[in-house]
């Protein structure tokens, strides 16, 4: 039945915090109450990336965005929207960043402000729950036009040709990996999704899984097909209820519907996918580590090559790519691998998306086009930093991206760009410091990652990366001496280039990266035992100033009565007793407390 | 043929074989590149980034255990920043690993030691904190220490590719990653068989025997005990490479002559009960064919092979002979017949076995094995144990002039001396079995089918027209092949022979560790430590079980008929399933 609209409710994470599933019933309370259950539809979303305003509901066919949405608000939507068919101003959201609509329609091609959406592309558009709503955005028509027109080396070489390169984080040409994947000869081969997205922070795969599920479905089949591989796995974490009943409904709708399982389509190829789940250890993301983990192993990487193409899980040719490539590879088939490989720059082609987090407007997800500035994506689609705060470094590539400074801005964002930047892509984490953040601190937090993460199987990664993390914390202890940052760098340098895995050639690169574009914070907290940026709590000085007014609330709070003054006279601290907790400084009414880094 | 490549080694160029890794290249060209997690019998692991090489256009070094030689590759193996990244990952190693070398089990022969002196290791940059765990002491032959544990994995990957056991793993991340037994319980109560190949293949002292040399050395000194050694065939066989000597020269009278030295009023010989084994042995396999007894009969003298079988076999314990192990019937011996020949208190004879096993440690605590309350054993020391105590007391063994076994239990013959090598005891079986069956000596005495060090080997025998077939395995990884097979077909074989320990008992887990040019579990040692006991072997006028003059007396004085009453009571035993907690390994349980 044909519907005059349908309200999309978003159910991301951030939006689920807020409630959004009391707003669902108030939606259809109202609608009820209106008799308009036949005209309007209720659809709800992944995330639709827009979680600072959020809940978000949309309302299509116009495509009207309201954000902050109470249930309070629904009857006087329903009123306007749906019964005068007027949008709501007062809710709707000014479309002038991070989201612009986007192309409803598969293959039309816009851009829409800064951003361009070809994996998130139906996220927000179709109910993921509904097979049908994916087949109305031509979903599965790639699978068609592969099973009845393309042989599977046409296949490989079209992804070859779109250039898509592994969107993991490492960046390898995608179509080489099929290539050699498919060049093996091989009684059994095998497909997996690798979904195990660990960066804190980064929810890319997570939200395009809970939106889209098909369209990863779909490219595993189609990669299936190119490879001569009748399985798939999607190895994804636990952590992940939601992705997990999608891919599983999915898996299930797609089985019923004859798109996957024996003889797809007619065709006489049959794949069938099977959803393994992960306990969210971050290096179960190394492929390897992975593969080790889906056997039933300890998730600890191994020596390569041999590369997994060639002997991959049980020891079979294995094709392993990431949720968002996967994603990719309906529209490089439908649209072409022409198409594709015109959006981007000359070595990274395509979009990427990125979890935008930190000190910024607006956070959330956002696609954009390889090429796109650093300081686009902070001031133009981020909306800058809150606070009138000045920017001081942004962080991609999650906790093994590096920290680049103010002069990196103009960037462009790619594979290569970046890492000669001194950083990396990495799987799309991106998180924007100002300068209330310190940097030796960031680089001690991420690295404190890394290690709790190492599998603890090379000695640089284990060894190396716990004994730069005791110089960080005596550094920020204020107990940083001669010669620290120089045995940062020489350790951080021999653990990226000795390190067995991924993780542990890049889990220095907070360390360098803030060394190198920040070395004068390191030297002051050496040198002066000085915070610039107040963070770093051991090395603060408080003290009194003469807007004092003699309280005494100060004194009362200190722990260590390490504060004295008569009542109304000016109070003083004692800097040796002082153990820097900071309760002077926030229950002082009057300001009169200062800290200095 | 495989195909030749050209690469260059720091601008030489040299053709190789394509398909072997850089470190094997480098090998045969005679470039050593430090290692340490690496080990040629075992996978690769490419942990602990000591064997790194720069390969010209790739960013980072790379392992060269693990990384294939491809035409025109430009390897450099020792530029600076190498030499000074291979020096921090050995610190970084260092750092975190007591510093108590100087009262180490393994000081001077430590790899992490070597290593650390060959890297020029002289002083430390990075030093912090330390990993702190509790010693498990817990099992009766095999102590864990996770504080000298460098992580390398040899021992988790022996147990389970090799031994297939899989009693250690990896448990928590980062920093604090340490191997340990499943839901890290005592070493006592997991799958562990205490076969002690962990001890060998560690680099550092993070897994070695429980250590009696103490009590030992106390307890000789006592007035009270009358102290009676019995030697097992390997530790003659291997006991010199303790000592700086080259494997496979036997130390047989030396070993006995030390043993006096240090204090010991009798030295029998392991393999005299061995040759009595093979006399209960192989009647009760002729019983077992004449009457249609369960079959194959499956050897049962090797104690971490026992322990195995209760745990993952329980099925075949029918299958298994009742047979005692040597060291028990000797011990079994000791506490009746010898105590009362020389009218002593049995509980006045000091049983010590010299044994190349540390699964003779937990063997000698079985209760079961016990004879009229006492244990039949009371301490066992390894090779490496006893090499210690000579050394310590200052024993002069390589100069040491030999003496011969005390009697009336020193005399064996040349069949209970290859005891100690795989395919020992089925040769020794054979010889016996076929001259009772047939009525005439086997005149082929040497079965070469079922020597060397293929891992499952297999043989036929005439007996009079009835064809026997027998396999061999040892290490425990090729028994549970052949295992499978058994389960599978029944009646395959007739009879088979298992040892724990790769190469037999002369590969046991407490034999001498690897010396500074070696690699532990090496073969061509092994072959050496085998070829020392068959030289024994040939050198003997007596060389089947049932013609050694001791043993026949020995019937005929005290034990009365093979299988009898008296042997019965005292050299043959039974065996009952058990259920270690944990994991139990998937390879094993398969049926």
């Amino acid at each position: 039945m044909t519907r005059d609209f349908v309200i999309t409710l978003c159910d991301g994470p951030s939006c689920m915090q807020k409630k959004s599933k009391e707003l669902k019933e108030a939606v259809e309370k109202e609608l009820e109450k209106h008799n308009l259950a036949n005209r309007v539809r209720i659809n709800i979303s992944g995330c639709l990336g827009m979680c600072k305003n959020g809940p978000v509901v949309v309302i299509n066919p116009l495509y009207t965005l309201y954000g902050q949405v109470t249930p309070a608000d629904i009857p006087e939507i329903i009123q306007s929207h749906i019964l005068k068919n007027k949008p709501l101003k007062r809710l709707a959201i000014e479309e002038d960043h991070l989201y612009n609509r986007f192309f409803r329609v598969f293959g039309d091609v816009n851009f829409f402000g800064k951003q361009m959406r070809i994996t998130l592309r139906n996220c927000g558009i179709i109910d993921p729950e509904s097979l049908d709503d994916y087949l109305s955005v031509r979903g599965y028509e790639a699978l068609a036009k592969v099973l009845s027109g393309m042989a599977p080396q046409e296949v490989v070489s079209e992804v070859k040709k779109s250039g898509l390169r592994g969107r993991g984080g490492a960046g390898f040409p995608t179509g080489i990996k099929w290539e050699l994947t498919a060049q093996q000869n091989s009684d059994e081969k095998f497909v997996i999704c690798n979904a195990d997205e660990g960066d804190p922070g980064a929810f890319m795969d997570r939200s395009t899984i809970e939106g889209d599920p098909h369209t990863v479905i779909e490219g595993m089949i189609i990669g299936g097909y190119a490879v001569g591989a009748k399985k798939g796995i999607i190895y994804i974490r636990a952590e992940y209820p939601l992705a997990v009943k999608r891919l599983q409904k999915g898996i299930a709708a797609a089985k019923a519907q004859g798109f996957l399982g024996e003889n797809i389509l007619g065709s006489g190829f049959s794949f069938d996918i099977e959803i393994r789940l992960g306990a969210g250890a971050f290096v179960c993301g190394e492929e390897t580590a992975l593969i080790h983990s889906i056997e039933g192993h300890r998730g600890m990487p191994r020596p390569r090559p041999p590369f997994p193409s060639v002997q991959g899980l049980f020891d079979k040719p294995t094709l392993i790519n990431n949720v968002e490539t996967w994603a990719n590879i309906p529209v490089i088939i439908i649209d072409g691998a022409e198409w594709f490989s015109s959006i981007g720059t000359q070595k990274s082609k395509g979009t990427k998306v990125f979890a935008l987090a930190g000190k910024i407007n607006n956070t959330g997800l956002v696609e954009v086009p390889m090429g796109t500035t650093l300081k686009e994506i902070i001031y133009d689609i981020g909306g800058g930093i809150p606070n009138n705060k000045k920017f001081k470094a942004i962080q991609t590539g999650g906790p093994s991206g590096g920290c680049l400074s103010e002069e990196y801005l103009d960037t462009p964002i790619d594979y290569d760009s970046l890492a000669k930047a001194g950083s990396i892509m990495g799987s799309g984490g991106m998180i924007v410091i100002d300068e209330d953040s310190c940097m030796v601190n960031i680089a001690k937090f991420f690295l404190e990652f890394t290690q709790n993460e190492s599998c603890g199987k090379c000695t640089p990664c284990r060894e190396g990366t716990k004994r730069m993390l005791e110089i960080l914390t005596r550094l920020t202890e204020g107990k940083g001496q001669e010669g620290d940052i120089e045995k940062l760098e020489r350790l951080g340098n021999m653990i990226k280039k000795s390190s067995l895995c991924g993780l542990g050639q890049s889990a220095p690169n907070p360390v360098l990266s803030t060394i190198k574009n920040f070395r004068v914070e390191y030297e002051e907290h050496i040198r002066d035992k000085k915070c610039r940026a107040g963070a770093c709590s051991a090395m603060a000085v408080y003290e009194v100033t003469d807007k004092c007014v003699g309280c005494g609330v100060c004194k009362r709070a200190c722990p260590v009565k390490a504060i004295s003054g008569a009542p109304k006279a000016m109070h003083e601290i004692n800097q040796d007793k002082c153990v820097k907790c900071g309760l002077c400084f926030r229950n002082c009414k009057f300001d009169a407390i200062i800290k200095k880094g | 043929m495989k195909k030749s490549v050209t690469i260059y080694i720091n601008d030489k160029p040299y053709q190789v074989e394509s398909g072997q890794t850089i470190m094997q290249a480098a090998d045969k060209l005679g470039y050593h590149i430090p290692r340490l997690c690496y080990h040629p019998k075992l996978s690769i692991e490419g942990a602990c980034r000591v064997c790194i090489v720069e390969v010209e256009g790739m960013k980072n070094y790379v392992a060269s255990c693990a990384y294939p030689v491809a035409e025109g590759m430009r390897i450099r193996t020792h530029t600076k920043e190498l030499r000074t990244a291979r020096r921090d990952i050995v610190e970084l190693i260092l750092d975190n690993h007591p510093d108590d070398c100087h009262t180490c089990e393994r000081d001077g022969i430590c790899e992490l030691q070597r290593l650390a002196y060959a890297m020029g290791l002289r002083h430390r940059h990075f030093e912090g904190e330390k990993k702190n765990y509790e010693k498990d002491l817990s099992s009766a032959s095999v102590i864990r220490d996770p504080n000298k544990c460098i992580l390398c994995g040899r021992c988790v990957r022996i147990c389970s590719e090799v031994q297939k056991v899989n009693a250690l793993g990896y448990a928590h991340r980062g920093f604090k990653t340490v191997v340990m037994p499943a839901y890290n319980m005592p070493f006592s109560e997991s799958v562990c068989t205490t076969c002690g190949q962990c001890i060998n293949v560690c680099p550092t002292a993070s897994f070695v025997e429980k250590n009696y040399t103490q009590e030992l050395f106390e307890k000789l000194q006592d007035p009270g005990y009358i102290k009676v050694a019995q030697i097992a065939p390997s530790v003659r066989a291997a006991i010199g490479e303790a000592f700086g000597l080259e494997p496979g020269r036997a130390m047989e009278r030396e070993t006995v002559a030390a043993l006096r030295k240090l204090g010991f009023d009798y030295v029998f010989d392991t393999q005299l009960s061995a040759d009595l084994t093979i006399m209960e042995e192989a009647n009760e396999f002729l019983e077992r064919v004449k009457n249609n007894g369960r079959l194959p009969m499956i050897t049962s003298c090797s104690s971490a092979w026992m322990k195995c079988m209760e745990q993952f076999y329980p099925d075949l314990i029918e299958n298994i002979s009742t047979c005692k192990s040597p060291m028990s019937m000797m011990g079994a011996l000791l506490k009746t017949y010898f105590a009362d020949k020389i009218k002593k208190e049995p509980k006045k004879i000091l049983s010590v076995a010299v044994m190349c096993c540390t699964a003779k440690k937990y063997e000698a605590a079985r209760p079961e094995l016990r004879v009229n309350g006492l244990p039949a054993v009371d301490i066992v020391v390894t090779t490496r144990e006893i090499a210690w105590m000579f050394k310590s007391a200052g024993i002069d063994f390589v100069n040491i002039k030999g003496e011969d076994f005390d009697k009336p239990l020193g005399l064996s013959s040349g069949a209970g001396t290859i005891f100690g090598v795989t395919g020992g005891v089925m040769e020794a079986a054979i010889r016996t079995a076929y001259e009772i069956y047939t009525g005439e000596p086997l005149m082929e005495i040497e079965v070469n089918q079922i020597r060397g060090l293929q891992g499952i080997k297999e043989g036929k025998l005439d007996l009079n027209g009835t064809e026997i077939r027998v396999a061999v395995a040892h290490g425990l990884g090729n028994a549970n092949a052949l295992l499978n097979t058994v389960r599978q077909d029944p009646g395959r074989y007739h009879f088979v022979e298992i040892m724990g320990c790769p190469g037999g008992c002369i590969g046991g887990g407490g034999q001498p560790y690897a010396g500074s040019n070696s690699t532990p579990l090496d073969e061509e040692c092994l072959k050496k430590r085998a070829e020392a006991l068959y030289g024994l072997d040939r050198q003997k006028i007596i060389r089947r079980s049932h013609n050694n003059p001791d043993v026949r007396r020995l019937y005929k004085e005290f034990l009365g008929k093979p299988l009898g009453e008296v042997p019965h009571k005292l050299l043959h035993t039974h065996y009952k399933a058990k259920e270690p907690r944990g994991i139990v390994s998937q390879e094993m349980t398969l049926r």
